[in-house]
């Protein structure tokens, strides 16, 4: 039994924390490539339908408080809206046309 | 026939009657004779923003700028006065660099006291006198007054903090900005200062990267997937509403609609669910209009795009705004910087709202990246030099001109008269 990560409300994503609950957009850009655009559609038709809903849900706490199982979920959302433009925008995980360049997010807010 | 009318000599780049309407040639971005010119005539004379106040909040907050193209490293620090100076990072001592961390070529920030050089311990203080040296009495008429840190010519505009390595700048930086940047001077940047940062190396000279952010004629082709295949046109325009120059510097303006006044099916369902996206978040805090921000008076107004000679964009939505500096590291490099800023997120969906808008800028900046290597490469065959440029690209041709300008100029200072 692994230790449960989402609020128990999302409790059917559990099986995705582990790979898309990721706190840096590095990481989340990384997964993103790294990922078959198999399994990043699963992760996406998964989620889609409770995509605004967990939003409402994180949008509950103050920015400052978020607790540890609504901050998983939004790092969920951050990994949704990263796999979305894979998805939605590219039907690939690398912007079309980017060929070998490379522009890294260096600094941002948290949460 | 456009949507937009054009100035009474029928068209904007004949409203500058000094920029021609020929074809032009790129071999200022070709050249590694034309850089190394570039690099005095442009870099070693005009203002250049290195970053904002907010980057040193405290009397003591520093941070250092490795400057290629000026091939020098600066320190810039908050005094105890609150004024903001800059120097060059070199000990006056034996000419080490002063401020690093891990590696001396690598960037750094912080707070301090004062400076301290890693190799004999010389210490300055935040105005760059020179406070302490160690065993001073076995020097030979050292006077500490006459070795303090050499200064570089800083300024800031509305928060922008500028330097200018011009020993004696030809103009002041309000006078440099001019007043069609200056009708800026009421615009509150200083409330948008969350921050997500960028940065990359390119593989481009430093003005054709810029150039694919100063004209939009690009934008159907290149970025087509900015709007969804179903609804996409196969032969899509784009046209700006208003195009200005002022000295060495441009703007343009694009009209917006409201995203949330939209078909659904014109956006993206992350779009919609997060209300955010390519142009930012749909809603932002009411932000004071500044009268520089749409001089063209374009309704609906979308953007305006402020280009400020050289290396600068700030790019200006409703309620918040993305900068972009381009500096060049050799005739076909350069370092790209770039942030969106906006009002701090009061709420988690606020903060989702910018994570949309900062995920979605890096897409299409990766594309204009991606595809500029390609023009550097080609453009380096030096098969061709005749490049036609529409009026939806004046200030591409804008750009070009005033870089060989200043580089003429430079050049005919230096040559003896009459030979």
């Amino acid at each position: 039994m692994t230790e449960s990560r989402l609020p128990s409300a999302f409790a059917e994503f559990e099986p995705l924390a582990e790979k898309w609950c990721l706190a840096t957009e590095a990481e989340r850009w990384q997964a993103r490539l790294a990922t078959p655009m198999p399994e990043i559609r699963r992760f996406y038709d998964a989620f889609s339908p409770r995509f605004e809903e967990a939003i409402d849900y994180c949008d509950k706490f103050p920015l400052d408080d978020v607790p540890d199982d609504a901050l998983h979920l939004l790092h969920l959302i951050y990994s949704m809206i990263m796999v979305s433009m894979a998805i939605e925008v590219f039907g690939q995980q690398k912007p079309t046309d980017s060929a070998d360049a490379v522009i890294d997010r260096v600094a941002g807010p948290v949460p | 026939m456009g949507r937009w009318p054009k100035p009474a000599e029928g068209s904007w780049t004949e409203h500058y009657p000094e920029l021609g309407t020929a074809p032009v040639s790129f071999r200022d971005s070709t050249s590694p004779e034309f850089y190394e010119l570039e690099r005095e005539a442009v870099f070693k004379r005009a203002w250049l923003n290195v970053g904002r106040v907010e980057e040193v909040p405290r009397v003591g907050s520093y941070f250092t700028k490795e400057i290629d193209a000026a091939k020098t490293s600066v320190i810039v620090v908050r005094g105890k006065d609150e004024t903001i100076r800059a120097f060059y990072n070199v000990c006056r001592h034996r000419g080490n660099k002063l401020v690093w961390n891990d590696f001396p070529n690598e960037e750094v920030n912080g707070t301090c006291r004062q400076f301290t050089c890693k190799y004999h311990g010389w210490r300055y203080d935040l105005k760059g006198d020179l406070t302490f040296v160690q065993q001073q009495s076995e020097f030979f008429d050292l006077d500490s007054a006459d070795y303090g840190l050499k200064p570089v010519h800083c300024d800031v505009w509305n928060g922008f903090i500028f330097i200018n390595f011009d020993p004696e700048p030809r103009w002041g930086l309000r006078e440099f900005l001019g007043p069609m940047i200056t009708a800026l001077d009421d615009y509150p940047f200083g409330l948008m200062t969350e921050r997500y940062d960028f940065a990359a190396q390119n593989n481009s000279n430093w003005k054709i990267f810029a150039d694919a952010f100063q004209e939009y004629y690009h934008v159907p082709s290149l970025h087509s997937q900015q709007v969804p295949s179903a609804v996409r046109q196969p032969n899509q325009t784009f046209e700006c509403g208003h195009f200005q120059i002022d000295g060495p510097h441009r703007l343009v303006s694009t009209a917006g609609t409201r995203r949330w006044l939209l078909d659904p099916e014109y956006m993206y369902p992350v779009e919609r669910i997060t209300r955010s996206g390519l142009v930012g978040p749909w809603r932002t805090p009411e932000t004071h209009f500044s009268a520089g921000l749409n001089p063209g008076g374009i309704e609906p107004w979308g953007i305006t795009n402020f280009q400020i000679f050289p290396n600068l964009e700030i790019l200006i939505y409703h309620g918040w705004y993305l900068l972009y500096r381009y500096w060049p590291t050799s005739h076909n490099t350069h370092k790209f910087e770039a942030y969106n800023a906006f009002h701090p997120a009061q709420t988690v969906r606020e903060r989702i709202e910018h994570e949309v808008a900062s995920v979605v800028l890096k897409q299409f900046a990766l594309q204009d990246a991606g595809m500029l290597g390609g023009t550097q490469a080609a453009l380096e065959y030096d098969v061709v030099d005749d490049f036609p440029l529409s009026d939806q690209e004046i200030l591409v041709r804008h750009l070009h001109k005033v870089a060989v300008d200043w580089v003429q100029e430079y050049k005919a200072e230096r040559s003896p008269v009459g030979v």
